[in-house]
């Protein structure tokens, strides 16, 4: 990334730095075969099934991929040497956090997708975490069925390089249902995060008034299926039934966070009889089990407003520094966190709150 | 609160009309559709049941001594609601007719329902102005409905409710833009609906505070898709009032888009500035129910990200439960001059009353 | 305090309310299983006409899923906006501490003590002919 050279100003000895957003990419559907039974090799390769359906990012969008970023074979986020360099070694970093986005949950067959989580987390191992103690990975799990997904977390979740359970932020339902028992259960158990991140493919339209012709309004409208889980997970009683779970909210934005504190504290004042296990302000829920990665970084223009906004939160906790590389989301490194931080609340965000989060 | 007692002259950008029973329409039907309404009536996107709070999700003292229905009594609202905090004007936004699946029988009961607000709710009330009741999922049907009533000075918008079957920015809905800009009527996009799929972009949740409080979900893909899809180059003079949607989501949702649109404008050319400058171009919003922030600071914040001075518009959401009251509404004490145009001035403009 | 009768006892029998006027100010007066509370009749919200409201019970829920139901008809929910409050002691539900309706001391006198009471200070009973029969509800409205 020759447009790179000049590291930001924030990247100081005397900074720790956890990155909590990076891809790494399962080149292929051949890579997994290694990991997988015969019997699902040989589905796989004489079905013309190619994996899990990768949307979320199309391949020219300037946003799937920063410039620079693609090794000379595979695509971007699926080589460990060039990432290493231009993440950790760039930033830095004392840790990154692994977000592999390999969405068996987009798989009907709720048996091949399981058997495919199950390669992607091995592969995990052996290529990503077994190489480079600074990498923290996320578990993919089958998430379509929340058995099968516990049963996955069952079996990786001591792994010391696991550090989240990781779903895609649409679902056939919102994850605050029952039906996602078994998962958050499994998560809990294991001190594992939650993570819920950016994209998917559930099946059903991305919004409530249906689907989106262009992905600039599919990639911009996430957020609003974010708050749809997040007002999901705190009313229907997530954090009663599990109440040291923490979830992660991972490029979704958050300058919206405030509106949604506001109106659903405001509705559970008039509405607190339907969901009664609700014993304190849904934004306090908010605040004390959510945490949101900082990129993409839905800013106003000014600085100060920006800080203003940050402050609506009423905490110093709830940000997480991520570059969500190798995605494009900040033109040059200085970008790549607000301006103004005061410094106690800089290193909180550079470190010490993904730190606590994930309790590295 | 003090400086929001003043007493300031008030239209109330949302009140609910309801209809006493379903045969109120009957004079207003052709014998086809009357039969129509009695043998099978309107059919919907089924699978949305959201138990609520009260029955027509009503304040509980809004049910007329009449026995009527809570919005159905039209001496009642003038009793309970105009005369009581002194209107200037109010307008009427009947959340029935404007979806369903027999298309033609939507239009049918639209343009009664339309017929019907002129005869017993504006002529004799003249302080009440009402919206055109529009068959939104077919762009042509809403058209002619609009071309019937564009003209009409009892009617100051078109209506479509939030969750329609596809975000509004299609081409399937153009028409019915097409014909607004040429009678420069707004159009209004309320709370509620069941779109043609779950009721969020994550499925189906489980609990009305859910479905109510989830609203703001619908508004920013009806506006996320307008701004994108070009209308607003196709359609330059286009304005809509998201009314019910909150406000506090609107700032965020201006800087989410220009992030993402700066890197990917090469795939929406039509848009010639930034998503943020649409936005602010061509929409106003009512102010119920108005977002309760814990700090006066945070509220006044917001009033001045969102342009409130130009673009709010206050709103009771009368007869409902959520109801915000005139005197009341708002977290903050508001400037005399801003007051002035979010309790009246801005309405006054927008719907040239 | 000034002394104010405000109904007869058979007037509000058990699950039932009056709204009064007095001294300029609007308050429900419940009758909660013979015990009698008056509440001021404007919610700390928007200023809705509070007692107007429905009465619920209390409702709680220590697992999503189950459900406590108590206190049947000692909550009031507000004729608006649903806030709750516990008619015993005006306190929201979502906010004890800093939200709260005001509450007035309420007593049952007897009519002998009404008629004779000038030693219980002054009673404001114009609009209740007082008879050595009958029970009657007063309260205490601090100056």
């Amino acid at each position: 990334m020759e447009t790179w050279d000049t590291k930001p100003s924030f990247v100081r000895s005397d900074l720790p730095l956890i990155d909590c957003d990076i891809h790494n990419r399962v080149p292929s559907l051949g890579t997994l075969y290694p990991y997988l039974p015969d019997f699902w090799v040989e589905y796989c390769s004489t079905s013309g099934f190619g994996g899990p359906e990768m949307g979320d990012y199309p391949g020219g969008a300037p946003t799937s991929a920063l410039p620079d970023t693609k090794p000379e074979d595979g695509p971007p986020g699926s080589d460990l040497e060039l990432l290493r360099e231009q993440t950790l070694d760039f930033w830095e970093a004392d840790y990154g956090i692994l977000n592999c986005a390999y969405w068996v949950q987009t798989v009907h067959n709720e048996y091949l997708a399981a058997a495919l989580a199950t390669a992607a987390n091995d592969w995990q191992v052996e290529h990503w975490l077994d190489q480079e103690p600074r990498l923290r990975a996320s578990l993919v799990v089958s998430s379509q069925n929340p058995l099968t997904a516990a049963q996955e977390i069952e079996r990786m979740g001591d792994h010391p390089g696991f550090v989240q359970v990781l779903l895609p932020v649409r679902s056939l339902m919102p994850y605050g249902k029952r039906h996602y028992d078994p998962i958050f259960e499994a998560a809990a158990r294991h001190n594992l995060v939650v993570g819920i991140h950016y994209g998917g493919a559930a099946g059903i339209p991305p919004s409530p008034s249906g689907w989106f012709s262009t992905y600039l309004e599919e990639y911009a409208g996430a957020g609003q299926i974010f708050q749809a889980q997040v007002i999901s997970l705190v009313t229907e009683g997530t954090f009663d039934r599990f109440p040291d779970l923490r979830v992660a909210l991972i490029e979704g934005g958050f300058t919206w966070l405030a509106s949604v504190m506001w109106r659903i504290d405001k509705e559970w004042r008039g509405l607190r009889h339907i969901t009664p296990w609700i014993k304190r302000l849904p934004s306090e829920y908010m605040r004390e089990h959510l945490r949101f990665t900082l990129q993409p970084m839905d800013a106003p223009p000014d600085p100060k407003q920006f800080l203003r906004m940050i402050g609506q939160l009423d905490s110093d906790d709830m940000l997480m520094f991520s570059t969500d590389y190798p995605h494009w989301q900040f033109d040059s490194p200085e970008e790549a966190l607000p301006m103004g931080l005061p410094e106690s609340l800089m290193k909180k965000i550079l470190a010490e709150n993904a730190r606590e989060f994930y309790q590295l | 609160m003090k400086s929001t007692r003043e007493k300031v002259p008030v239209i109330d950008t949302d009140i609910h009309n309801n209809l006493p029973s379903p045969e109120s329409l009957h004079p207003y039907l052709s014998e086809r559709w009357r039969k129509h309404q009695a043998m099978i009536g309107g059919r919907g996107h089924a699978g949305s049941n959201y138990p609520r709070g009260m029955p027509h999700a009503a304040r509980h003292d809004a049910w007329p001594p009449s026995g009527l229905s809570p919005g159905a009594d039209l001496a009642f609202m003038q009793e309970q609601l105009l005369d009581a905090w002194d209107f200037e004007y109010g307008v009427l936004n009947p959340l029935m007719g404007g979806s369903g699946l027999n298309l033609e029988y939507v239009a049918a009961i639209a343009r009664a329902i339309n017929d019907w607000q002129v005869e017993e709710w504006t002529t004799p009330e003249p302080r009440l102005k009402a919206s055109i009741v529009v068959p939104y999922e077919d762009g042509e049907l809403a058209a002619e409905e609009i071309h019937r009533r564009g003209e009409d000075p009892n009617f100051v918008q078109a209506l479509l409710i939030a969750r329609t079957d596809e975000p509004l920015g299609r081409r399937k809905y153009w028409k019915m833009y097409e014909a607004a800009t040429q009678y420069d009527l707004p159009i209004g996009i309320h709370f509620g609906g069941t779109g043609a799929g779950p009721i969020t972009g994550a499925g189906a949740p489980s609990y009305y505070i859910e479905d109510h409080g989830g609203m703001p979900q619908a508004f920013q893909t009806q506006v996320i898709s307008l701004v994108c899809e070009g209308v607003f180059e196709r359609f330059p003079t286009l304005k809509f009032v998201l009314i019910e949607g909150g406000f506090a989501w609107f700032p965020p949702l201006m800087w989410r888009l220009d992030q993402s649109w700066k890197k990917l404008k090469e795939e929406v050319p039509d848009l010639k500035k930034l998503p943020s400058e649409y936005m602010k171009e061509h929409f106003w919003l009512s102010s119920q129910p108005v977002e309760e922030p814990p700090k006066r600071e945070y509220f006044d914040l917001l009033l001045e990200q969102l342009n409130a001075r130009e673009r709010l518009m206050f709103a009771t959401d009368y007869p409902h439960w959520d109801f915000d009251a005139p005197d009341r509404a708002f977290p903050t004490s508001l400037a005399p001059d801003v007051k002035r145009r979010i309790m009246a001035d801005n309405a006054r403009e927008l719907y040239k009353l | 305090m000034a002394k104010h009768v405000v109904a007869t006892v058979d007037e509000i029998p058990p699950g039932e309310r009056k709204i009064v006027e007095l001294e300029g100010r609007s308050l429900g007066v419940f009758n909660i299983d013979g015990e009698f509370y008056a509440v001021r009749n404007i919610c700390p919200h928007q200023g809705a006409p509070l007692c107007e409201g429905r009465l619920t019970g209390l409702l709680e829920s220590d697992v999503p899923g189950e459900y406590k139901y108590t206190r049947k008809g000692e909550i009031l929910r507000c004729v608006w906006h649903g806030w709750e409050f516990d008619i015993k002691t005006g306190q929201s539900w979502w906010n004890p501490a800093q939200k709260r309706v005001r509450k007035y001391p309420v007593e049952v006198e007897d009519g002998a003590t009404v008629a004779s009471g000038l030693q219980k200070g002054p009673y404001t009973a114009e609009t209740y002919p007082v008879s050595v029969d009958q029970q009657y509800v007063v309260i205490d409205m601090p100056e």
